[in-house]
């Protein structure tokens, strides 16, 4: 049972000194129930006050949170001029009080969020942008040197490295690509369908799922699925080494960890990339089948003949190419955010979003590009 | 054994941008010292280390290395050679980070990789050797540091004292003339980090090589320590160098009594 606080208010010396009795527990628990407001309207209403004292023989238990009441009307007194009698505490409140009071508060350790004007922001981040820009490239400079190495034979890559990589980044890999490429096919199958139908052009159904799933969909579907999985995995673990100075161990080893960590991690996903992207192409195709056999009546031989005819060779490899590009891509986002970590856990997650984020956005500027010049070249 | 310069620093200052940490070091870490970089959290021992290594460029001043060079190929004659890290040829700065072995604060161990695989690395790095050398080489460091038979465990699946000690083993893979320890025994208990100490002393009896130790343990100090340099963060630079025993009993220093005895001073 916790008794409420009580707080009296005594007058002496013509309203010159006052006297609050404190009875009751001033527990924590209970802290609610007392307005600070409330006290400290009393004290002004005494205008000739000059000192106030305690009386708190009545008072049972009390914790920390009678210091910040004491404080609170302390601090009120130092700004007014009220003397604050702090000899009428019982020994163990004065005691903590002091010990509050025994370091002073440091100048300028307080944080003061600086308001910067709007284009003062502005300019910071034109600033911000064109360093991560020069980041960026620097990164890229340094891969491509990597890379030249490797082609020249000044290093190897290990197949007991490659390897695990590769498999993280394939078979795992398939059962989403399947589900997401089926489903796609599949709506836009349907969403073809409701036009077609009104003109009996069901067939072309065939033609719409296979040209778009084969040219652009099936490798921007991989894509933006790697992006999320693979690109997110590879920021974590290089965001991870990072926190683990393991990649300050490979550095002072004068092992450099673009050729040691990046280099294996691009390789493998623009092998992947394409074999997955043929993958995509496949079953977004067997979605749009399954609109097209089962609610367009159509035959599977027809289906696949139409299928057969429209899409171009050229489609096909437009679509691998791109594929290869955007494996790239998202290797090369996923390793640049990890390599970019800063030192705790929290930067790590930071990481691996940044990586997602920039990966589907080089995707879909890449995805742009290509089609754009695929459609001046004619092809 | 005479004492010989192995690194010497001249007038180094280090700073993150244009905040400085330190200014005006200058010491100098003979060869088979254990030498240590003590001061208060944050006075920089971390950041100094990080230069001594070379991960991190000084703002100012030259951090010298004297380095065997053991040409076997070309001259039957090994040379002293003076290195300076960062106006070296790249060649240069492969014979100094051969030479170089490094304990991080949190074992860093490559966690892709299994114990063998992490000390196997720089010897495939630097040697010819084969595979099955390799191996074996890799299988005697961690005997040496007591861990025989944990080849196949990856670093997630020991304690953390193991990590340490096999961090240890992959540090002197290549039996280098440095070895930087950053805070060897924080997160060890007392006998752990007692064991560890013991085991420094060893290697540096066995291996004769230099080593620098990053650490505020006392107890580690005085039992290992035969120079030392004192970083202040307030002045922002040293304020003490010497056998850390002799510091103790003949420093006027205020700040390094008060280090030195956990603030009690001198009895």
């Amino acid at each position: 049972m916790i008794n409420n606080i009580l707080i009296n208010y005594k007058t002496v010396n013509d309203n010159k000194s006052l006297v609050l009795t404190i009875s009751g527990d001033f527990l924590i628990d209970n802290l609610e129930t007392l307005s600070f407001q409330e006290v400290i309207k009393k004290i002004e209403s005494l205008p000739n006050l000059v000192d106030v004292s305690f009386d708190l023989v009545e008072l049972q238990e009390w914790d920390s949170s009678i210091l910040t009441f004491l404080n609170h009307i302390k601090l009120y007194c130092l700004s007014h001029n009220i003397a604050f009698i702090k000899d009428s505490l019982p020994k163990g409140v004065e005691r903590v009080l002091n010990l509050a009071e025994a370091v002073p508060e440091r100048k300028g350790v307080r944080k003061t969020e600086a308001q910067s004007s709007f284009f003062a922001d502005i300019g910071d981040r034109a600033v911000k942008f064109t360093t991560s820009a020069k980041d960026m490239l620097d990164f890229i400079g340094e891969v491509t040197v990597a890379f030249t190495r490797l082609i020249f034979g000044r290093y190897k890559i290990r197949g007991s490295i490659l390897m695990p990589i590769i498999r993280e980044c394939s078979v795992g890999a398939l059962p989403i690509v399947s589900l997401i490429s089926c489903l796609v096919g599949l709506i836009l199958a349907f969403v073809g369908a409701v036009q077609l139908v009104m003109f009996g052009a069901q067939i072309y159904v065939a033609s719409l799922v296979g040209i778009a799933m084969i040219r652009v969909m099936g490798a921007v579907m991989a894509g933006v699925i790697m992006a999320g999985r693979t690109g997110a995995a590879f920021a974590a673990q290089l965001g991870t080494m990072q926190v683990n100075e393991e990649i300050d161990a490979l550095k002072t080893l004068g092992i450099s960890p673009v050729e040691f960590l990046v280099v294996p991690r691009v390789l493998a996903l623009s092998i992947i990339m394409p074999m997955l992207c043929v993958y995509a192409d496949l079953m977004g195709v067997l979605g749009g089948m399954i609109v097209g056999i089962f609610l367009l009546d159509l035959n599977f031989m027809e289906y696949y003949n139409m299928t057969r005819d429209s899409v171009s060779l050229n489609s096909f490899w437009i679509g691998v190419f791109q594929s290869f590009v955007f494996g790239v891509l998202v290797a090369l986002a996923g390793c640049l955010r990890g390599m970019q970590c800063k030192r705790s856990a929290s930067a790590v997650g930071e990481a691996a979003t940044s990586a997602v984020v920039t990966a589907i956005v080089s995707i879909v500027v890449a995805t742009a590009i290509i089609t754009v010049l695929c459609n001046v070249l004619g092809i | 054994m005479d004492k010989k310069a192995h690194i010497t620093v001249e007038n180094l200052t280090m700073a993150y941008g244009s905040v400085v940490v330190q200014q005006n070091l200058d010491f100098t870490v003979n060869k088979g010292d254990i030498f240590i970089i003590m001061g208060g959290s944050g006075c920089g021992k971390s950041t100094l280390l990080k230069h001594l290594v070379g991960l991190q460029k000084p703002a100012n001043g030259d951090i010298i290395y004297n380095v065997l060079s053991k040409n076997s190929s070309l001259e039957q004659k090994s040379s002293q050679k003076e290195i300076n890290f960062w106006s070296a040829t790249e060649k240069e700065q492969r014979l100094l980070m051969k030479n170089f072995g490094i304990l991080y604060q949190s074992g860093a161990l490559w966690s892709s990789m299994t114990l063998a695989e992490n000390i196997a690395l720089p010897l495939e790095a630097y040697t010819n050797l084969s595979a099955s050398q390799i191996m074996e080489l890799a299988s005697l460091k961690l005997a040496l540091v007591g861990l025989a038979g944990f080849e196949g465990y990856y670093p997630s699946e020991i304690s953390g004292g193991m990590r340490k000690r096999a961090a240890l083993a992959r540090a002197m893979a290549l039996d280098p003339d440095f070895l930087f320890f950053d805070e060897p025994s924080a997160g060890l208990d007392p006998v752990s980090a007692r064991l560890l100490d013991d085991l420094i002393l060893e290697l540096k009896e066995s291996f004769g090589s230099t080593i620098v130790v990053v650490t505020h343990e006392l107890a580690s100090i005085f039992a290992i320590g035969t120079n030392s340099v004192f970083l202040d963060p307030v002045t922002k630079t040293m304020i003490a160098n010497g056998n850390p025993k002799e510091l103790l009993e003949s420093s006027k220093d205020e700040r390094v009594i008060n280090f030195l005895t956990r603030g009690e001073g001198r009895l």
